[in-house]
């Protein structure tokens, strides 16, 4: 059990700079997400923490030591590589022990954390068997297992997920966030999905471009983005941003005019007769007389270019005035087809406002 | 001079061309002799499958005939006349065997072969598996890797040319040009002729084929050290492993296979060595092996076909084996993908 504490870690290969004053505490116990687009430096940070790649600048620690010069195998931790990385001359049980094996654990505490891991995982019946003989999620629990039964101090992961099918991602989602209950381990998980970010952190790391954009709870990031990188990021489908003026107050544009309340009202005044990114998500938006929203100052005309109904809602893409496009989840019974001209009510108190050049969050400037 | 590459094109031309000539002549004649054609009923009949299950025959054809005749022929013929004299032409039974078995220098060239078996595929894996995973750590490796591979493109007998060069001696008070003894004499040691070291002088020997086996060796483990994931090592380090534990736990028995492929196919080379004895030392100061022994007397001295044949065989069947569980590994290997 420790803690994971980065103070302005930076990375550099060559001239290119892959992380850049990177700062983070991570709680004991935390189960921290990085999430971000390809590229981000996500996984370099991860793979620093693990000390698969050398800390350019900055300071790492665990628990209370600082690792930054210390080597993998000392810094007592665990990790869980995206393609499992399972020792393939390794049956089930040997690759699970090997750890333990080199460590000179006794013979019966290995046999014991093993068989308990496995029983964990319900691979107990596979431990003959070698990786080739193993399908994809089995693998991915192995893996897992093999990360367990060192009973590390953190764990470690990089996108274990990204190579199982759908509906197995869904499934194994669900037994990290138990096996992290249940073990209480200090986890980084890496991720490029932000449905498994949103599942599974208590806090998130939002990434891009190798800084940090902002770390919170899911709930936190989904409500207040501070920036429309994180806005457009968190939540599927992603939030809808369309161009708009600030005029008296109002944003507009030929197709809408909306009358922000709250404290945004008075924000709005500093970037008057400004171009702004109006930002509101899919689910912040309603079809006249079909919807719960109040009618007032709110309206966008849009035509609708795709109706996708999915059961439990139905999801609308209009353009927005040609050029511009926008979903919105509405109700299932929503009566609509492709080439209507529809009017969508904004709930105004979900409106965000983004400045043009620095792309933040006006709520939270 | 311009005769002689004219007449080499020309022969190349025409090789090429009565193969071509071969392969569109069978197969035109195979469509025109059995055609499709219409039953007694009036039915449709295609010879499809007939024409299908002939045309591969027709196509390896002459490589089974040259085969045949370069290969399994004189097989048969060499078991033939390791049961008649010298000449080949009086029938003498197994007394040519039991020369052999009785002969101390068969029993010496066995030992050597023995020795062979033993020293170069062994030290040949060993460095070119040393230099192909120290390699890829330095900015210089691919230099050399390329400087070790050269002597690969060496025949054995230029490289044994070179390696007299290396062993050179001039006799104790002339100065010495060969490396060796130059080296020997500068440390204050006194100059050898080392190829007439007796016993030790094999291993001087061995030392030539190892240095030009090393660089196929490496070669080939080379890329296979590419294929193994770098994740599972890195997996290996986390789970604690050293450098060295990584390499002999993860990274050897990722590659056994091929550690395997690169000492069988060296060990059926040292079998056959026969050029390099025949240049450094014609088997003299007790450095004799199977297949130059075999050369001396199948081909020196009027020539006995019957213990030459003797000799060629026990060779074939020492290289049977190895043959055999190589091709075996192979099958297994390719079943399992």
């Amino acid at each position: 059990m420790a803690e994971v504490v980065l103070e302005s870690i930076y990375k550099r290969f060559g001239n290119v700079t892959a992380v850049k004053d990177f700062s983070l505490n991570i709680a004991d116990e935390e189960f921290m997400v990085f999430v971000g687009p390809s590229g981000c430096g996500k996984t370099t940070t991860l793979r620093m923490i693990a000390g698969l790649e050398e800390i350019s600048d900055g300071v790492l620690k665990i628990g209370d030591r600082v690792v930054n010069d210390v080597p993998p195998k000392d810094r007592d931790i665990a990790m869980v590589f995206q393609n499992y990385a399972l020792y393939p001359h390794m049956n089930v049980h040997q690759n699970m022990s090997f750890g333990l094996r080199l460590r000179k654990t006794p013979k019966a505490d290995i046999e014991r954390r093993v068989g308990e891991a496995a029983k964990l995982l319900q691979i107990d019946h596979l431990l003959e068997r070698r990786p080739r003989e193993l399908s994809g999620g089995q693998r991915q629990r192995v893996a897992l297992g093999r990360a367990i039964v060192r009973e590390p101090k953190v764990f470690l992961m990089d996108e274990p997920l990204s190579n199982l099918d759908a509906k197995l991602r869904v499934e194994m989602r669900a037994s990290i966030s138990k096996l992290h209950r249940r073990l209480g381990v200090t986890t980084v998980y890496v991720t490029h999905d932000q449905v498994e970010a949103m599942t599974m952190g208590t806090r998130i790391v939002v990434m891009k471009d190798g800084l940090i954009q902002q770390v919170d709870s899911p709930i936190n990031l989904y409500d207040k983005p501070v920036n429309k990188f994180v806005a457009g990021f968190m939540g599927s489908p992603a939030m809808n941003f369309l161009l708009g003026n600030v005029q008296n107050g109002h944003l507009k544009s030929p197709q809408f005019d909306l009358a922000p309340s709250g404290d945004l009202a008075p924000k709005l005044k500093a970037l008057e007769g400004k171009k702004v990114y109006v930002g509101i998500r899919p689910e912040n938006l309603g079809l006249r007389g079909m919807s719960a929203i109040e009618e007032g100052d709110n309206i966008i005309k849009a035509q609708v270019e795709v109706v996708e109904p999915l059961g439990a809602e139905t999801h609308i893409l209009a353009s927005v005035g040609g050029d511009q496009t926008l979903v919105a989840r509405v109700d299932s019974h929503a009566q609509v087809a492709a080439g209507d001209q529809i009017d969508l009510l904004a709930d105004l108190g979900f409106l965000h406002v983004f400045d043009m050049e620095s792309e933040a969050n006006l709520r939270y400037t | 001079m311009t005769q002689q590459v004219l007449m080499a094109v020309l022969a190349v031309i025409a090789g090429v061309g009565a193969s071509l000539a071969y392969f569109f002549g069978t197969n035109w004649l195979l469509d025109r002799l059995a055609p499709d054609g219409r039953r007694p009923d009036g039915e449709y009949l295609s010879r499809e499958p007939l024409r299908n299950a002939i045309r591969p025959w027709l196509f390896v054809l002459p490589a089974l005939v040259i085969l045949g005749i370069y290969l399994v022929y004189p097989v048969f013929e060499t078991a033939r006349l390791s049961l008649f004299d010298r000449s080949g032409t009086e029938f003498v039974g197994l007394s040519n065997y039991a020369w052999a078995i009785q002969n101390p220098e068969f029993h010496l060239a066995i030992r050597n072969n023995v020795l062979w078996l033993l020293f170069v595929p062994a030290m040949s894996t060993a460095f070119g598996l040393l230099v192909a995973t120290l390699a890829d750590r330095v900015r210089w490796g691919n230099v050399a890797k390329s400087l070790i591979f050269m002597p690969m493109a060496i025949s054995f007998v230029g490289a044994s040319v070179i390696w007299k060069f290396v062993y050179d001696y001039r006799g104790p008070d002339v100065g010495q040009i060969g490396i060796v003894n130059a080296i020997v004499v500068a440390l204050g040691g006194e100059p050898q002729a080392w190829i007439t070291v007796p016993f030790w002088n094999n291993f001087f020997l061995m030392i030539i084929l190892v240095w030009i086996q090393t660089g196929f060796a490496m070669v080939i483990l080379s890329a296979a050290l590419r294929g193994v994931p770098e994740e599972t090592i890195e997996a290996a380090q986390i789970d604690g492993a050293s450098e060295y534990a990584v390499f002999f736990k993860i990274i050897i028995p990722q590659i056994f296979s091929t550690i395997l492929v690169v000492w069988t196919t060296i060990t059926i080379v040292v079998l056959k060595v026969f050029d390099i004895v025949l240049a450094m030392t014609n088997g003299q100061w007790g450095t004799e092996v199977l297949a130059n022994s075999m050369y001396n007397w199948m081909f020196r001295g009027g020539g006995d076909f019957g213990r030459g044949s003797v000799i060629a065989l026990v060779i074939m069947i020492a290289v049977v084996p190895i043959m055999v569980w190589n091709i075996r590994r192979f099958q297994t290997e390719e079943a399992m993908r």
